[in-house]
Protein backbone atom coordinates (compact mmCIF):
# COMPACT_ATOMS: atom_id res chain seq x y z
CA UNK A 1 0.00 0.00 0.00
CA UNK A 2 1.27 3.41 -0.48
CA UNK A 3 1.33 4.40 3.01
CA UNK A 4 3.10 6.61 5.25
CA UNK A 5 5.81 4.53 6.10
CA UNK A 6 6.90 4.43 2.49
CA UNK A 7 9.65 7.36 3.61
CA UNK A 8 12.67 7.01 0.75
CA UNK A 9 13.28 10.36 -0.72
CA UNK A 10 11.07 12.19 1.28
CA UNK A 11 12.38 16.31 1.70
CA UNK A 12 11.38 18.01 4.78
CA UNK A 13 12.60 15.77 7.63
CA UNK A 14 15.20 18.22 8.70
CA UNK A 15 18.51 16.61 10.37
CA UNK A 16 19.13 12.95 11.89
CA UNK A 17 19.61 13.38 15.38
CA UNK A 18 21.72 10.86 17.05
CA UNK A 19 21.58 10.86 20.64
CA UNK A 20 24.92 9.96 22.47
CA UNK A 21 24.85 6.89 24.72
CA UNK A 22 21.67 5.92 24.06
CA UNK A 23 20.07 3.62 25.90
CA UNK A 24 18.45 0.10 24.38
CA UNK A 25 14.94 1.51 25.91
CA UNK A 26 14.17 5.09 27.02
CA UNK A 27 11.01 4.11 28.75
CA UNK A 28 9.42 1.40 30.95
CA UNK A 29 6.31 1.08 28.50
CA UNK A 30 8.63 0.55 25.32
CA UNK A 31 10.29 -2.19 27.00
CA UNK A 32 6.62 -3.49 27.90
CA UNK A 33 5.25 -2.90 24.29
CA UNK A 34 8.14 -4.70 22.71
CA UNK A 35 7.81 -7.67 24.83
CA UNK A 36 4.51 -8.27 24.46
CA UNK A 37 4.89 -7.44 20.39
CA UNK A 38 7.42 -10.35 20.41
CA UNK A 39 5.29 -12.72 23.15
CA UNK A 40 2.21 -12.32 21.08
CA UNK A 41 3.61 -13.02 17.76
CA UNK A 42 5.15 -16.13 19.34
CA UNK A 43 2.17 -17.78 19.38
CA UNK A 44 1.89 -18.02 15.59
CA UNK A 45 -1.20 -16.09 14.53
CA UNK A 46 0.08 -13.98 12.34
CA UNK A 47 3.65 -13.66 10.41
CA UNK A 48 5.81 -10.63 10.67
CA UNK A 49 4.75 -9.73 6.82
CA UNK A 50 1.26 -9.58 8.27
CA UNK A 51 2.76 -7.20 11.42
CA UNK A 52 4.35 -5.03 8.70
CA UNK A 53 0.92 -4.38 7.14
CA UNK A 54 -0.78 -3.93 9.92
CA UNK A 55 1.24 -1.27 10.82
CA UNK A 56 1.00 0.37 7.37
CA UNK A 57 -2.42 0.68 8.26
CA UNK A 58 -1.80 3.74 11.09
CA UNK A 59 -3.40 7.04 9.82
CA UNK A 60 -0.48 9.13 7.73
CA UNK A 61 -0.61 12.03 10.36
CA UNK A 62 -0.71 9.52 13.29
CA UNK A 63 2.71 7.57 11.83
CA UNK A 64 4.27 11.00 11.70
CA UNK A 65 3.29 12.16 15.36
CA UNK A 66 4.21 8.64 16.81
CA UNK A 67 7.73 7.10 18.14
CA UNK A 68 7.97 3.39 16.90
CA UNK A 69 6.95 1.32 19.71
CA UNK A 70 3.85 3.64 19.20
CA UNK A 71 3.70 2.08 15.88
CA UNK A 72 4.64 -1.42 16.97
CA UNK A 73 1.35 -0.86 19.68
CA UNK A 74 -1.09 0.29 16.94
CA UNK A 75 -0.37 -3.15 14.71
CA UNK A 76 -0.38 -5.63 17.31
CA UNK A 77 -3.55 -4.00 18.71
CA UNK A 78 -4.82 -4.81 15.27
CA UNK A 79 -3.60 -8.10 15.01
CA UNK A 80 -5.16 -9.16 18.02
CA UNK A 81 -8.84 -8.94 16.74
CA UNK A 82 -8.16 -9.81 13.58
CA UNK A 83 -5.92 -13.11 14.24
CA UNK A 84 -9.04 -13.72 16.71
CA UNK A 85 -6.98 -13.62 19.87
CA UNK A 86 -8.33 -10.80 21.16
CA UNK A 87 -12.24 -9.73 20.91
CA UNK A 88 -13.12 -6.28 19.54
CA UNK A 89 -15.15 -5.39 22.66
CA UNK A 90 -12.49 -6.61 25.13
CA UNK A 91 -9.65 -4.15 23.17
CA UNK A 92 -12.02 -1.57 23.36
CA UNK A 93 -12.56 -2.24 27.21
CA UNK A 94 -9.33 -3.54 27.81
CA UNK A 95 -10.85 -6.86 30.51
CA UNK A 96 -10.44 -10.18 30.01
CA UNK A 97 -13.64 -11.44 29.59
CA UNK A 98 -12.68 -15.26 29.71
CA UNK A 99 -9.21 -17.14 28.45
CA UNK A 100 -7.22 -16.81 25.29
CA UNK A 101 -7.34 -19.88 22.25
CA UNK A 102 -3.81 -20.32 22.91
CA UNK A 103 -1.38 -20.61 25.83
CA UNK A 104 1.50 -18.55 26.62
CA UNK A 105 5.38 -19.50 26.19
CA UNK A 106 6.77 -19.45 29.05
CA UNK A 107 10.55 -18.53 29.68
CA UNK A 108 11.64 -22.07 29.31
CA UNK A 109 10.12 -22.34 25.55
CA UNK A 110 12.15 -18.72 24.65
CA UNK A 111 15.85 -20.09 23.94
CA UNK A 112 14.06 -22.18 20.82
CA UNK A 113 12.13 -19.35 19.95
CA UNK A 114 14.60 -16.90 19.77
CA UNK A 115 16.61 -19.11 17.55
CA UNK A 116 17.71 -19.04 14.15
CA UNK A 117 14.36 -20.59 12.57
CA UNK A 118 15.08 -20.30 8.62
CA UNK A 119 11.80 -17.73 8.85
CA UNK A 120 11.49 -16.62 5.22
CA UNK A 121 14.40 -18.56 3.14
CA UNK A 122 12.66 -21.62 1.34
CA UNK A 123 14.65 -24.56 -0.59
CA UNK A 124 16.29 -22.81 -3.57
CA UNK A 125 14.44 -26.40 -5.77
CA UNK A 126 11.48 -24.78 -5.18
CA UNK A 127 11.59 -21.48 -7.86
CA UNK A 128 13.72 -21.48 -10.85
CA UNK A 129 15.45 -18.32 -11.44
CA UNK A 130 14.33 -15.76 -14.16
CA UNK A 131 17.45 -13.18 -13.94
CA UNK A 132 21.03 -13.64 -13.07
CA UNK A 133 24.01 -11.18 -11.65
CA UNK A 134 24.22 -8.80 -14.44
CA UNK A 135 21.03 -8.66 -16.22
CA UNK A 136 19.25 -5.32 -16.49
CA UNK A 137 15.87 -5.55 -15.25
CA UNK A 138 13.08 -2.58 -14.96
CA UNK A 139 10.67 -2.83 -11.90
CA UNK A 140 7.09 -2.92 -12.55
CA UNK A 141 4.84 -0.16 -12.10
CA UNK A 142 2.60 -1.31 -9.17
CA UNK A 143 0.33 0.65 -6.73
CA UNK A 144 -1.02 -2.67 -4.86
CA UNK A 145 -3.32 -1.28 -1.68
CA UNK A 146 -2.19 -4.74 -0.11
CA UNK A 147 0.96 -4.91 1.20
CA UNK A 148 4.40 -5.18 -0.64
CA UNK A 149 8.14 -4.56 -0.38
CA UNK A 150 8.53 -2.66 -3.59
CA UNK A 151 9.56 1.20 -2.49
CA UNK A 152 8.01 3.79 -4.64
CA UNK A 153 11.05 5.71 -5.64
CA UNK A 154 12.05 2.09 -7.36
CA UNK A 155 9.35 1.63 -8.95
CA UNK A 156 9.26 1.63 -13.32
CA UNK A 157 13.22 2.10 -12.67
CA UNK A 158 15.76 0.08 -14.73
CA UNK A 159 18.64 -1.44 -12.53
CA UNK A 160 21.09 -4.09 -12.68
CA UNK A 161 21.05 -7.39 -10.80
CA UNK A 162 24.03 -7.52 -8.64
CA UNK A 163 23.17 -10.90 -7.01
CA UNK A 164 20.60 -13.56 -6.55
CA UNK A 165 19.99 -13.99 -2.86
CA UNK A 166 18.20 -17.41 -3.51
CA UNK A 167 14.71 -18.00 -2.45
CA UNK A 168 12.19 -16.88 0.10
CA UNK A 169 8.81 -16.37 0.94
CA UNK A 170 7.50 -13.58 -1.19
CA UNK A 171 6.09 -10.82 1.22
CA UNK A 172 3.23 -9.45 -0.46
CA UNK A 173 1.24 -12.92 -0.53
CA UNK A 174 2.35 -13.88 2.64
CA UNK A 175 0.86 -10.21 4.15
CA UNK A 176 -2.58 -11.01 3.14
CA UNK A 177 -2.84 -14.82 3.01
CA UNK A 178 -0.07 -16.06 4.77
CA UNK A 179 0.82 -18.98 2.22
CA UNK A 180 4.58 -19.45 1.74
CA UNK A 181 4.83 -18.48 -2.17
CA UNK A 182 8.12 -19.06 -3.28
CA UNK A 183 10.14 -16.51 -4.96
CA UNK A 184 13.91 -15.38 -6.14
CA UNK A 185 15.03 -12.31 -4.23
CA UNK A 186 17.35 -9.98 -5.72
CA UNK A 187 19.76 -7.28 -4.83
CA UNK A 188 18.99 -4.79 -7.52
CA UNK A 189 21.58 -1.88 -8.22
CA UNK A 190 19.96 1.07 -9.38
CA UNK A 191 22.36 4.41 -10.31
CA UNK A 192 21.29 7.27 -8.20
CA UNK A 193 20.77 9.34 -11.69
CA UNK A 194 18.52 6.72 -12.32
CA UNK A 195 16.58 6.98 -9.61
CA UNK A 196 16.34 11.00 -8.75
CA UNK A 197 17.83 12.86 -11.68
CA UNK A 198 20.40 14.56 -12.76
CA UNK A 199 20.48 16.48 -9.06
CA UNK A 200 22.13 13.13 -8.17
CA UNK A 201 25.70 11.83 -6.97
CA UNK A 202 26.97 10.37 -9.93
CA UNK A 203 29.09 7.75 -8.15
CA UNK A 204 26.26 7.73 -5.89
CA UNK A 205 23.96 3.61 -6.02
CA UNK A 206 21.05 2.57 -4.19
CA UNK A 207 20.73 -1.42 -4.14
CA UNK A 208 17.30 -2.74 -3.23
CA UNK A 209 16.16 -6.51 -2.16
CA UNK A 210 13.38 -7.05 -4.86
CA UNK A 211 11.01 -10.17 -5.15
CA UNK A 212 11.03 -11.57 -8.71
CA UNK A 213 7.67 -10.89 -9.83
CA UNK A 214 8.56 -7.00 -8.85
CA UNK A 215 11.12 -7.18 -12.50
CA UNK A 216 10.56 -8.00 -15.64
CA UNK A 217 13.66 -7.98 -18.49
CA UNK A 218 15.18 -4.53 -19.86
CA UNK A 219 16.14 -3.84 -23.48
CA UNK B 1 13.01 17.30 17.20
CA UNK B 2 12.31 20.36 19.05
CA UNK B 3 14.46 23.49 18.89
CA UNK B 4 15.01 23.04 22.30
CA UNK B 5 16.87 19.88 22.34
CA UNK B 6 19.98 20.29 23.29
CA UNK B 7 19.09 22.51 26.17
CA UNK B 8 17.07 20.04 27.94
CA UNK B 9 18.60 18.31 31.06
CA UNK B 10 18.36 14.70 29.98
CA UNK B 11 17.51 13.27 33.50
CA UNK B 12 16.85 9.76 32.99
CA UNK B 13 14.28 9.77 36.32
CA UNK B 14 12.10 11.78 34.64
CA UNK B 15 10.06 10.28 32.11
CA UNK B 16 9.80 12.36 29.40
CA UNK B 17 7.44 12.62 26.30
CA UNK B 18 10.02 12.01 23.34
CA UNK B 19 7.15 12.67 20.47
CA UNK B 20 7.97 15.40 18.14
CA UNK B 21 6.65 18.83 18.85
CA UNK B 22 5.44 17.60 22.19
CA UNK B 23 8.73 17.21 23.47
CA UNK B 24 8.43 17.63 27.56
CA UNK B 25 4.82 16.66 28.14
CA UNK B 26 4.05 13.97 30.57
CA UNK B 27 3.02 11.04 28.52
CA UNK B 28 0.57 9.05 30.33
CA UNK B 29 -1.63 7.98 27.68
CA UNK B 30 0.79 5.10 26.58
CA UNK B 31 2.19 4.49 29.07
CA UNK B 32 -1.43 3.43 30.40
CA UNK B 33 -2.51 1.58 27.42
CA UNK B 34 0.43 -0.92 27.41
CA UNK B 35 0.22 -1.52 31.16
CA UNK B 36 -3.70 -2.30 30.61
CA UNK B 37 -2.57 -4.11 27.18
CA UNK B 38 -0.43 -6.14 29.08
CA UNK B 39 -2.95 -7.02 32.04
CA UNK B 40 -5.24 -8.15 29.46
CA UNK B 41 -2.90 -10.31 27.70
CA UNK B 42 -1.61 -11.86 30.84
CA UNK B 43 -5.60 -12.24 32.00
CA UNK B 44 -6.28 -14.38 28.91
CA UNK B 45 -3.17 -16.65 29.21
CA UNK B 46 -1.44 -15.76 26.05
CA UNK B 47 1.66 -14.12 27.33
CA UNK B 48 3.74 -14.89 30.57
CA UNK B 49 5.00 -12.07 32.62
CA UNK B 50 8.22 -13.91 33.54
CA UNK B 51 9.28 -14.18 29.78
CA UNK B 52 8.06 -10.79 28.70
CA UNK B 53 11.18 -9.98 31.28
CA UNK B 54 13.04 -12.59 29.77
CA UNK B 55 12.88 -10.86 26.34
CA UNK B 56 13.47 -7.49 27.74
CA UNK B 57 16.96 -8.79 29.55
CA UNK B 58 17.83 -10.31 26.37
CA UNK B 59 17.69 -7.63 24.01
CA UNK B 60 18.62 -5.05 26.69
CA UNK B 61 21.47 -6.72 28.25
CA UNK B 62 22.64 -9.50 26.06
CA UNK B 63 22.22 -8.79 22.13
CA UNK B 64 24.28 -5.67 21.33
CA UNK B 65 26.37 -4.32 18.88
CA UNK B 66 29.48 -6.08 20.58
CA UNK B 67 29.00 -8.87 19.18
CA UNK B 68 29.53 -6.91 15.75
CA UNK B 69 32.32 -5.84 16.76
CA UNK B 70 33.74 -9.78 17.76
CA UNK B 71 32.87 -10.38 13.89
CA UNK B 72 34.86 -7.35 12.33
CA UNK B 73 38.01 -7.86 14.70
CA UNK B 74 38.03 -11.52 13.73
CA UNK B 75 38.11 -10.37 10.07
CA UNK B 76 40.48 -8.14 10.19
CA UNK B 77 42.70 -10.59 12.16
CA UNK B 78 41.93 -13.30 10.54
CA UNK B 79 41.68 -13.61 6.44
CA UNK B 80 40.26 -17.02 6.20
CA UNK B 81 37.35 -15.51 8.53
CA UNK B 82 37.28 -12.42 6.75
CA UNK B 83 36.81 -14.59 3.25
CA UNK B 84 34.37 -17.36 4.63
CA UNK B 85 32.57 -13.85 5.99
CA UNK B 86 32.11 -12.21 2.89
CA UNK B 87 30.86 -15.20 0.68
CA UNK B 88 29.02 -17.04 3.54
CA UNK B 89 28.13 -14.52 6.43
CA UNK B 90 25.41 -16.25 7.92
CA UNK B 91 28.01 -19.14 8.27
CA UNK B 92 30.75 -17.26 9.19
CA UNK B 93 28.73 -15.25 11.88
CA UNK B 94 27.43 -18.44 13.55
CA UNK B 95 31.12 -19.65 13.71
CA UNK B 96 30.89 -17.13 16.70
CA UNK B 97 27.77 -17.94 18.14
CA UNK B 98 25.67 -14.71 16.77
CA UNK B 99 22.50 -16.25 15.31
CA UNK B 100 18.51 -15.82 15.57
CA UNK B 101 15.69 -13.63 14.72
CA UNK B 102 16.45 -11.16 12.38
CA UNK B 103 20.12 -13.11 11.53
CA UNK B 104 19.01 -15.23 9.62
CA UNK B 105 19.91 -14.09 6.07
CA UNK B 106 22.93 -12.17 6.76
CA UNK B 107 25.14 -10.38 4.41
CA UNK B 108 28.62 -8.68 5.17
CA UNK B 109 29.37 -5.80 2.66
CA UNK B 110 32.79 -4.42 3.07
CA UNK B 111 34.00 -0.75 3.02
CA UNK B 112 36.99 -0.06 0.89
CA UNK B 113 39.43 2.49 0.10
CA UNK B 114 36.53 3.45 -3.42
CA UNK B 115 33.53 2.52 -2.34
CA UNK B 116 31.67 2.70 1.30
CA UNK B 117 28.11 1.03 1.94
CA UNK B 118 25.90 2.57 4.04
CA UNK B 119 22.57 0.64 5.46
CA UNK B 120 18.70 1.80 5.88
CA UNK B 121 15.46 0.46 6.14
CA UNK B 122 12.71 2.82 3.88
CA UNK B 123 10.00 0.78 4.37
CA UNK B 124 10.25 -0.16 8.30
CA UNK B 125 13.69 -0.26 10.63
CA UNK B 126 14.58 -3.81 9.45
CA UNK B 127 18.12 -4.16 11.01
CA UNK B 128 20.50 -7.32 12.38
CA UNK B 129 19.72 -7.95 15.66
CA UNK B 130 22.14 -10.92 16.64
CA UNK B 131 24.85 -8.39 15.87
CA UNK B 132 23.71 -4.82 16.35
CA UNK B 133 20.93 -5.53 19.08
CA UNK B 134 18.38 -3.46 18.84
CA UNK B 135 18.22 -0.51 16.87
CA UNK B 136 18.98 3.41 17.64
CA UNK B 137 15.84 5.66 17.05
CA UNK B 138 17.68 7.43 14.24
CA UNK B 139 18.12 4.25 12.69
CA UNK B 140 13.93 4.30 12.77
CA UNK B 141 13.81 8.05 12.08
CA UNK B 142 11.78 9.92 9.32
CA UNK B 143 15.01 12.09 8.19
CA UNK B 144 17.34 8.59 8.11
CA UNK B 145 14.80 6.73 6.30
CA UNK B 146 13.73 9.75 3.88
CA UNK B 147 17.34 11.23 3.34
CA UNK B 148 20.17 7.59 2.80
CA UNK B 149 18.78 6.69 -0.13
CA UNK B 150 18.61 10.34 -2.49
CA UNK B 151 21.46 12.40 -0.50
CA UNK B 152 23.53 9.48 1.21
CA UNK B 153 26.36 11.97 1.46
CA UNK B 154 24.42 14.70 2.97
CA UNK B 155 23.65 12.07 5.80
CA UNK B 156 27.15 10.64 5.81
CA UNK B 157 28.25 14.43 6.24
CA UNK B 158 26.02 14.76 9.80
CA UNK B 159 27.53 11.69 11.10
CA UNK B 160 31.68 13.26 10.41
CA UNK B 161 31.78 11.19 7.90
CA UNK B 162 32.97 13.31 4.57
CA UNK B 163 33.89 11.27 1.65
CA UNK B 164 36.59 12.24 -1.83
CA UNK B 165 34.09 12.21 -4.80
CA UNK B 166 35.70 9.36 -6.30
CA UNK B 167 34.89 7.23 -3.36
CA UNK B 168 31.73 5.09 -4.63
CA UNK B 169 28.91 5.23 -2.05
CA UNK B 170 26.00 2.32 -1.93
CA UNK B 171 23.18 2.57 -0.27
CA UNK B 172 21.53 -0.89 0.68
CA UNK B 173 17.84 -0.55 1.46
CA UNK B 174 16.87 -3.89 3.88
CA UNK B 175 13.63 -4.16 1.69
CA UNK B 176 13.29 -7.96 1.94
CA UNK B 177 14.73 -10.50 4.86
CA UNK B 178 18.13 -10.25 3.94
CA UNK B 179 20.02 -8.01 7.12
CA UNK B 180 23.12 -6.44 6.29
CA UNK B 181 26.30 -5.55 8.31
CA UNK B 182 29.04 -3.22 7.05
CA UNK B 183 32.71 -4.04 7.58
CA UNK B 184 34.34 -1.46 8.39
CA UNK B 185 37.96 -0.67 7.07
CA UNK B 186 40.64 -1.45 9.53
CA UNK B 187 42.18 1.87 10.74
CA UNK B 188 45.42 2.80 9.80
CA UNK B 189 47.81 3.01 13.16
CA UNK B 190 46.09 -0.52 14.60
CA UNK B 191 48.61 -2.61 12.89
CA UNK B 192 49.79 -3.71 16.86
CA UNK B 193 46.78 -3.89 18.28
CA UNK B 194 45.08 -7.40 19.31
CA UNK B 195 41.97 -8.74 18.41
CA UNK B 196 40.22 -8.04 21.52
CA UNK B 197 41.42 -4.37 21.53
CA UNK B 198 40.68 -3.60 17.87
CA UNK B 199 36.60 -4.60 18.75
CA UNK B 200 36.84 -2.26 21.51
CA UNK B 201 37.39 0.34 18.71
CA UNK B 202 34.54 -0.88 16.44
CA UNK B 203 31.58 1.07 16.63
CA UNK B 204 27.55 0.34 16.07
CA UNK B 205 27.59 3.07 13.66
CA UNK B 206 30.28 1.96 11.47
CA UNK B 207 28.83 -1.61 11.38
CA UNK B 208 25.75 0.33 9.54
CA UNK B 209 27.66 2.32 7.72
CA UNK B 210 27.39 6.19 9.01
CA UNK B 211 31.00 6.44 10.49
CA UNK B 212 34.65 5.35 9.86
CA UNK B 213 36.82 3.64 12.92
CA UNK B 214 38.97 5.76 14.18
CA UNK B 215 42.51 4.12 15.65
CA UNK B 216 42.90 5.77 19.45
CA UNK B 217 44.77 8.96 19.71
CA UNK B 218 48.65 8.00 21.09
Amino acid sequence: MNGMHDLGGMHGFGPVNPERDEPVFHHEWERRAFAINLAAGFLGRWNIDMSRFAREHMPPGEYLTTTYYEHWLYGLERLLVQRGLVSARELQTLRAQGPGPLKALGPEDLPKALRNRRAARMEDHLATPRFKAGDRVRTKNLNPTTHTRLPRYARDKVGVIDRDHGVFIFADEHAVSGQKVPQHCYAVRFEGRELWGPDAGPRDAVYVDLFEPYLEPAS
Amino acid sequence: MSEHHHDHDHDHEHEHDDRPGEHGAPLTDVQLRVRALESLLVDKGLVDPKALDTLIDTYETKVGPRNGARVVAKAWVDPAFKQRLLTDSTAAIAELGFIGRQGEDMVVLENTPKVHNVVVCTLCSCYPWPVLGLPPVWYKSGPYRARTVIEPRGVLREFGVNLADDVEVRVWDSTAELRYLVLPERPKGSEGMTEDQLAELVTRDAMIGVAQVKAPAR
